[in-house]
């Protein structure tokens, strides 16, 4: 076994050459998803898009299913077990926002080109590589853009997609754009929730509901950052966006907040909720606003051991590629994953910057180091070097 | 007064109007392509396109290069960029030419004719399809829908692209949606004197592919007539059968002022004055001008600004000697 691992290693130098060879393939795929509007539950488009250039790879049971998501089979040459290779197809952007992507000879500029459409891309194209590159695995490569991600989506298309498939998996590559060196193998306890403030036409004077809903919102933030968090295990309360009023001199009569209560600690995040409940009731009965507080997306602490046969590869691999890994928990579909017993890892491709911006950017060089680092961990799960011992 | 045209224009577009998804099978292309022998060039002429080339070479060459050898070479070809046009486009894998190198023996005038008509000698395709470097929304159907009647149909040999839908073809309703010249000058223009000629629904659009042997054997405007010039040349010589269009849906770039559209304009007009002359169409025509009259505000000020817009000609490039030589002809 170590000289397999060895071997893999060793051939990390001309992957690297020979997948950048290949780069305009990429490279075009990445573009054109970017280019393609997907903000979560409308990733239809980007779905097809997927489906096509996995059916013109001569993939096999291209498909999709009741929740969008897009998925093919590259045959191993034995075909008796499965490795799951996906990368979510939502992006936060609205359709409304100028798509257009700019190539430099060193960086691509666009919404969504880091998060996900390289990841997209990255997927897509692996059978293509495969069969350019003369790449042979004896598993089949189960490839997956997944649907209903981000924000309320809750991972439902990947949900959907293990609860409801008929293969079973022995092991899983999540692809993200950024950042390259990232290895996450946890996830963390995740819950979203959304505040809905509404006042009255009939506020009292002089309550605080009488200036609008801003007012109590803002009761609502100061009392909710004054819950105490622990910092070890890590646990979070993440303000992501407020939504209130229309105009200058007319207070707002409603507001909303969108949050996520995070931790590395199992049960954390469900206890800071419950904290978060009792500070909405009680603002709710002093203000006479009607406040409203529903989770939106929920998610378990899961983890496979950082002994794991498949982080510890994932590390000597970057090690070998002379990348510094980093152990980010995952707020993702990994959760989905390791829960239902499938051993995954996130990774993450280039390097990039202004994430989730309409400048969000990724560097090109630094990509073929990523696909490097995935086609390596893949052959090395083909080769049962990333199994654990029962 | 009857429209003896109109029958025979509905006729030519029911026959010879595409729309790129017919061509969407690639691989289909391919095998045409295989079996007619004929190679493809793919020229893109530039002047100061830095931040949208690269996406265009990533995406023609991944698509038409690597996944389906549609076209044979990318060639960008520059009328003196002083961005970084070339060197983007060089490290995407495009061959780049300055234009005044090519053919230097005939000197270099800057326009996009030039850098069309030199592409003619530079290249080496049987077709060749120029497609302009500012399109935001690039994808592969800007070429393979122009290159892919050519390849269906011998006796097509310029094809032109057009981006908005007709609005009917059976009642011999005229399309909507040219651009603002085509609407204003060019259709009025081909309505009174070349009526069969406006069964093209953007005679302006700057992306066509053409056969060799027929790009050799015309004149390039090296300005903003060039593809007016074209048109007529092409229907005088070929007739209406010769030319095709495929609507290729969407197409997304720049808006140019209005100034600027004047300028395009009198450029057309003196290319399609000068060819009715060559047709003997002038009639009674007046001698033409070379400047064009424009008005700027500077501080409430109004002034003229006066353009001096001369729609210079290159012959034929079979007429070339070195051309000759090098074809062997």
């Amino acid at each position: 076994m170590p000289d397999a691992i060895n071997d893999l290693l060793a051939a990390l130098p001309d992957l690297q050459e020979r997948l950048s060879s290949k780069r305009e393939l990429l490279l075009a795929n990445a573009v054109m998803f970017s280019e393609i509007p997907s903000p979560t539950f409308d990733e239809a488009e980007r779905a097809r898009f997927m489906m096509d250039r996995l059916i013109e790879a001569r993939c096999q049971s291209v498909a999709t299913d009741e929740k969008g998501n897009a998925a093919g089979i590259w045959p191993g040459k034995k075909g008796d077990r499965n490795i799951l290779v996906s990368a979510h197809l939502d992006s936060p952007f609205a359709k409304s926002v100028d798509h257009a992507i700019s190539v430099s000879p060193n960086s691509i500029t666009g919404p969504s080109i880091m998060d996900n459409s390289l990841g997209c891309a990255a997927v897509a194209t692996l059978p293509t590589l495969f069969d350019q590159l003369d790449i042979q695995f004896d598993d089949n490569i189960v490839l997956l853009g997944s649907t209903r991600s981000m924000g309320r989506g809750d991972i439902e298309g990947m949900r959907f997609f293990l609860d409801n498939k008929c293969l079973s998996m022995r092991a899983g590559v999540i692809c993200e754009g950024g950042t390259l060196g990232r290895l996450s193998y946890s996830s963390l306890g995740v819950i979203r929730g959304l505040i809905e403030c509404s006042i009255s036409r009939k506020a009292s004077a002089g309550s605080l509901s009488s200036g609008g809903a801003i007012p109590v919102l803002n009761r609502l933030l100061t009392k909710i950052q004054e819950i105490p968090l622990p910092t070890d295990p890590v646990t979070q309360i993440i303000l992501g966006s407020v939504d209130a009023g229309t105009t200058y001199n007319t207070p707002s009569r409603t507001a909303e907040l969108r949050f996520e209560v995070r931790s590395e600690g199992s049960g954390i995040a469900a206890q800071v909720f419950e904290q978060i409940e009792d500070v909405v009731a009680e603002t709710s009965s002093i203000s006479g606003a009607s406040i409203d507080l529903n989770i939106v997306a929920k998610r378990k602490n899961t983890s496979i051991s950082f002994k794991h046969p498949l982080v510890k590869t994932g590390r000597r691999i970057l090690k070998a590629l002379e990348v510094e890994d980093h152990a980010a928990p995952s707020t993702g579909e990994l959760s989905a994953m390791i829960s239902r017993e499938i051993p995954s890892l996130v990774i993450g491709l280039t390097q990039g910057e202004n994430r989730h911006g309409n400048l969000e950017t990724i560097e090109i060089d630094p990509i073929f180091t990523g696909l490097a680092q995935l086609i390596t961990l893949l052959q090395a799960i083909d080769g049962g070097l990333c199994d654990a011992e029962d | 007064m009857e429209d003896f045209a109109m029958p025979k224009i509905e006729k030519w577009i029911k026959r010879n109007t595409f729309h790129h998804s017919q061509f969407f099978d690639q691989l289909e292309l391919l095998k045409q392509k295989e079996k007619t022998g004929l190679t493809v060039s793919l020229c893109i002429p530039t002047l100061n396109e830095e931040a949208t080339i690269g996406k265009e070479i990533v995406i023609f060459r991944s698509e038409l290069m690597e996944r389906y050898p549609l076209v044979d070479e990318i060639a960008v070809i520059d009328s003196g960029s002083t961005d970084k046009t070339l060197e983007v486009a060089s490290s995407f894998g495009a061959d780049t030419y300055f234009a005044g190198d090519i053919l230097p023996e005939q000197g270099h005038k800057r326009g996009k004719g030039e850098n069309l008509w030199k592409a003619i000698h530079q290249l080496k395709g049987d077709i060749i399809c120029y497609v302009d470097a500012d399109i935001k929304n690039i994808h592969p159907r800007f070429c393979y829908g122009l290159v892919a009647p050519l390849l269906y149909r011998e006796e097509i040999s310029y094809v032109k692209a057009f981006y908005d839908r007709p609005l009917a073809f059976s009642q011999g309703v005229r399309p909507s949606g040219g651009g603002r010249v085509t609407e204003i000058l060019v259709r009025p223009l081909f309505s009174l004197f070349y009526p069969e000629l406006t069964g093209l629904v953007q005679p302006l659009s700057g992306e066509y592919a053409v056969r060799r042997h027929v790009l050799e054997r015309l004149p390039f405007p090296i300005g903003y007539g060039v593809e007016t010039s074209h048109i007529m040349d092409v229907y005088k010589e070929w007739g209406l059968e010769a030319f095709g269009q495929t609507d290729l849906d969407k197409r997304v770039h720049r808006n140019q002022e209005t100034l600027s559209l004047g300028k395009m304009s009198f450029g057309i007009l003196q290319s399609f004055l000068g060819r009715m002359q060559g047709m003997g169409m002038e009639g009674q025509l007046p001698e033409m001008h070379n400047i064009l009259r424009q008005f700027q505000v500077n501080d409430q000020q109004y002034e003229q600004t006066k353009y001096n817009i001369v729609e210079e000609e290159r012959p034929p490039m079979i007429e070339i000697p070195q051309y000759r030589e090098k074809m062997g002809y």
